[in-house]
């Protein structure tokens, strides 16, 4: 009696902290829109989205630079990563000798483990300065800037995701094709790559999300000018710094504050979007695989 | 051109993007730690700082950091833990274990500068904790719990039932077998995911920027307070341009403190391979 | 006709020693069949014909096969080209992610086919007798195909390279024996045009269709022979007893 009871209660302790998380999605939404929902009442949705000023002092809220910045440098950061990644994701999976492996592998992790702040550090101290000096441009902080930054950090995700998908494609298929009389390279780009190609999308989609919901690598080689970026070579400013730069000024309480809160919803929407995809598609494909 | 010859050069190139990506590492870590060590002296790592971190050291950012992790983890582990014994000791798999493992994916992806958002306005405002190590430690450890979550789990997983099932046999209880069998068992995977947390606590700048940090050079006197922090203090030194030098040296302390987390995490699954 | 010889062939995985000294032919537009307990090396034996055991890292191998009195573990050859002309299809069928045409015209396209790749679809579909049961849907993924079906599209890809030899590593054991047979008649039927070499477990089935027979053993050779022989009067009573079920 007395054992059952005090199972039933351990399992009702373990249960909630199995639920945890979920509470705590539950408490990011609640906050974050309670505070961010009163935005609206100041600049109706439409504007806010699609307007083009931002002015605390005047009360106008416009994020459409802010939107703008941060699709730049993630399609920036895409353009760069995706590449690279998937190519050393095929290294991995079908190329590599062991020994190599040991050594990349761990690198890789280790890539993932810099904290974003110091990304930020480098690409403000190597690549604004490369980009300004070697590249002769008026301003090094800019979009492409942070989108090779960004690119550095996601290739992690990108890697290892992709690897895992590459892994469980069958040898039956790159054996099939080998008897065919095709090469090894002809076989990992008709047959391996298409058949993890669901993985590799997964992969690519997490990447996304990363990118745009970086912060500190981004804020400190953007540059921060409040204005649409045009090309690669201009300056921007991406949702997340905007929440960076101003919480600091705003005044709790203030329809500036509230605006904050709202670019902090749309941010939260797009990154939640495109994680719950990209984790929906990838059990797709584990299962088909 | 001929297939074989596509091949070869293929080949080179999967070989140099392997090869650019490590690069970026080896430069990255290379980079900090010349231009950081210069920085590194006894009176850096000991020393507060002085003029706002002209001079002096980060003494009280690197204790506010050791806080700000240390509370972060000490809150994650026994919720991340219980959450995956529960998973896997006290129900089937199901559609609710599924939502389970969907929100503790879901979390892990929401953006540090979400949590920071989240923190102020929960934390530091609603509930009233303030700016303090209470805010910031709490706002990291949401951040970490999926993945102290996750990694438990896997290595719950990984005892095998056999050795359950001996325990049973013995007469043993289930939360007899869990003390005695299965978390001795799963023990250095569970260690891991608490070190890969504490790694990214420490590291994270974010979320505790709103909740936890200030400039103010004292230490912490209880976690009501706030504090200094590492990476907090890392990007004012950065931003504001007020000591590169310095800037360098708090990345390389930083640094250091990730690859020793990543050295331990690689030892304790070496030690674990072995003994399989 | 002598299609392809084994010459003092020794194979290692690491320090096991898979195959000791082969000796043996495989003659033209015949069958040959191998047969023996499992662990013999018999799947073994029929990699190293398309050098398909060079995948596997740490393997070892010694001796000659000659295909057309060419070693094919010489430096010079052109490992491709060797297994565009001797083709394989395997235990379990494997056909490609992709639609049934896609399957068959993989090949012919890495050869360089560009023209005429619609009858060739069509023919090699015949030949692999699955032309009646697929002509309407050659546009739908070979994933949703029969086991049977698919196994018969395997060969039907592998016929689309024009080999001159087929290797089958037990063919049928995934199939039922409707498809079984199909698959056996099929084989009958191509060695009109192919040499053919067939790894089997099932006796009898080595019987209907081989014209030779090799018997393995530990990675040994116990016997090599017309089929008839190896069946009815076989020169090694370890064969006999193996044949007769007495093994063991
Ligand atoms: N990749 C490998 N590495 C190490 N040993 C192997 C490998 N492949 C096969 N072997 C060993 O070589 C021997 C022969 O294997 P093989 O697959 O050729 O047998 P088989 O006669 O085809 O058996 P079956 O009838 O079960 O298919 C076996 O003892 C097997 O364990
Ligand atoms: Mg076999």
């Amino acid at each position: 009696m007395v054992r059952r009871l005090s199972e039933d209660m351990v399992k009702g302790i373990l249960g909630i902290c199995a639920i945890f998380s979920i509470i705590i999605i539950f408490l990011i939404i609640i906050f974050l829109f309670r505070e961010g929902l009163e935005a609206f009442s100041y600049t109706n949705v439409i504007d806010f989205v699609l307007g083009r000023e931002w002015n605390p002092s005047k009360e106008t809220f416009g994020a459409a630079a802010f939107i703008v910045s941060s699709l730049f440098v993630t399609v920036g950061a895409i353009i760069i990563a995706v590449p690279v990644g998937l190519l050393t994701a095929i290294f991995l999976a079908e190329l590599s000798p062991q020994r190599v492996r040991e050594v990349v592998k761990p690198a890789i992790e280790l890539l993932a483990g810099i904290p974003s702040v110091i990304y930020g550090l480098f690409g403000l101290i190597v690549i604004v300065k490369y980009i300004r000096i070697t590249l002769d441009q008026p301003t090094g902080e800019s979009i492409l800037a942070g989108s090779i930054i960004l690119a550095i950090m996601i290739l992690p995700t990108i890697i290892s995701i992709s690897e895992d998908s590459l892994r469980q494609v069958p040898r039956a298929y790159k054996e099939g094709s080998l008897a065919l009389g095709a090469t090894h390279w002809e076989s990992i780009a008709r047959i391996i790559v298409p058949s993890a190609s669901s993985g590799i999308l997964a992969s690519i989609i997490l990447g996304v999300g990363r990118a745009i919901g970086e912060t500190m690598a981004v804020v400190l080689v953007v540059g921060n000018v409040e204005k649409l970026p045009t090309s690669f070579f201009d300056s921007g400013e991406p949702l997340t710094s905007t929440i960076l730069l101003e919480m600091g000024e705003a005044a709790v309480g203030s329809p500036h504050y509230y605006s904050i809160f709202a670019l902090g919803i749309l941010l939260f929407l797009i990154v939640m979007v495109l994680n719950i995809v990209s984790n929906v598609w990838l059990g797709r494909g584990l299962k088909r695989g | 051109m001929d297939r074989y010859t596509k091949q070869t050069i293929m080949k080179g190139v999967l070989w140099a993007s392997a090869l650019i990506t490590i690069s970026f590492l080896v430069i990255i870590i290379g980079f900090i730690v010349y231009k950081g060590a210069p920085a590194i002296s006894w009176e850096f790592l000991t020393e507060a700082p002085r003029r706002s971190g002209r001079l002096g050291g980060i003494f009280p950012a690197i204790v506010g950091t050791i806080y700000l992790a240390g509370l972060a983890v000490l809150v994650a582990t026994p919720i991340g833990v219980g959450g995956a014994l529960f998973l896997t000791e006290f129900s089937k798999e199901s559609k609710f274990t599924r939502f389970i493992r969907f929100g503790a994916d879901t979390l892990n992806g929401v953006p540090s500068i979400i949590f920071g958002l989240f923190g102020f306005a929960f934390l530091v405002y609603y509930m009233g904790f303030g700016i303090s190590i209470l805010s910031g430690g709490l706002t990291l450890a949401f951040m970490i719990l999926p993945t102290v979550f996750r990694t438990a789990e896997e290595a719950i997983r990984a005892v095998p039932r056999w050795d359950k099932e001996g325990s049973y046999a013995l007469g043993a209880t289930k939360l007899q077998t869990i003390w005695h069998v299965v978390l001795p068992q799963s023990i250095s995977g569970i260690v891991t995911g608490i070190i890969l947390g504490l790694g990214r606590a420490a590291g994270e700048t974010a979320p505790i920027i709103f909740t936890a940090a200030i400039l103010n050079p004292v230490l912490p006197g209880s976690i009501m307070q706030p504090t200094m922090a590492l990476p907090a203090h890392l990007y004012t030194l950065t931003s504001e341009g007020i000591s590169m030098q310095n800037a360098f040296g708090t990345a390389l302390v930083l640094i250091v403190m990730v690859l020793v987390f990543n050295l331990l995490v690689s030892l304790i699954r070496k030690k674990k391979a072995l003994r399989r | 006709m002598v299609k392809m010889e084994v010459h003092d062939l020794n194979l290692w995985y690491g320090s096991f020693h898979a195959l000791k000294d082969i000796n043996m032919k495989v003659y033209k537009h015949k069958v040959t069949a191998f047969i023996g307990p499992s662990g013999c090396g018999k799947s073994t034996l029929i990699r190293c014909l398309n050098r398909m055991n060079d995948l596997i890292s740490n393997v070892h191998v010694e001796g000659r096969v000659l295909l057309d009195d060419k070693n094919i573990y010489d430096k010079d050859i052109d490992v491709v080209n060797l297994r565009k002309r001797v083709g394989m299809v395997f235990q379990k069928p494997n056909p490609f992610p992709m639609s049934i045409h896609e399957n068959i015209t993989y090949g012919p396209k890495l050869h360089g086919k560009k023209k005429g790749l619609d009858e060739l679809v069509e023919e090699k579909l015949k030949d692999a007798a699955l032309w009646s049961e697929v002509k309407d849907i050659l546009g739908q993924n070979a994933m949703d195909l029969s086991g049977g079906q698919q196994q018969r599209l395997c060969i039907a890809r592998c016929l689309a390279v024009e080999p001159d030899v087929i290797l089958f590593d037990e063919p049928c054991s995934a199939l039922d024996p409707i498809s079984t047979g199909k698959i056996e008649d099929l084989i009958n039927e191509l060695k009109r045009h192919y040499t053919i070499v067939i790894v089997t477990h099932n006796m009898q089935q080595a019987a209907r269709i081989s014209d030779y027979t090799g018997y393995f053993y530990l990675g040994e050779l116990k016997e090599f022979n017309k089929t008839k022989k190896i069946f009815t009067n076989p020169d090694n009573p370890e064969t006999e007893r193996y044949i007769t079920g007495k093994f063991g």
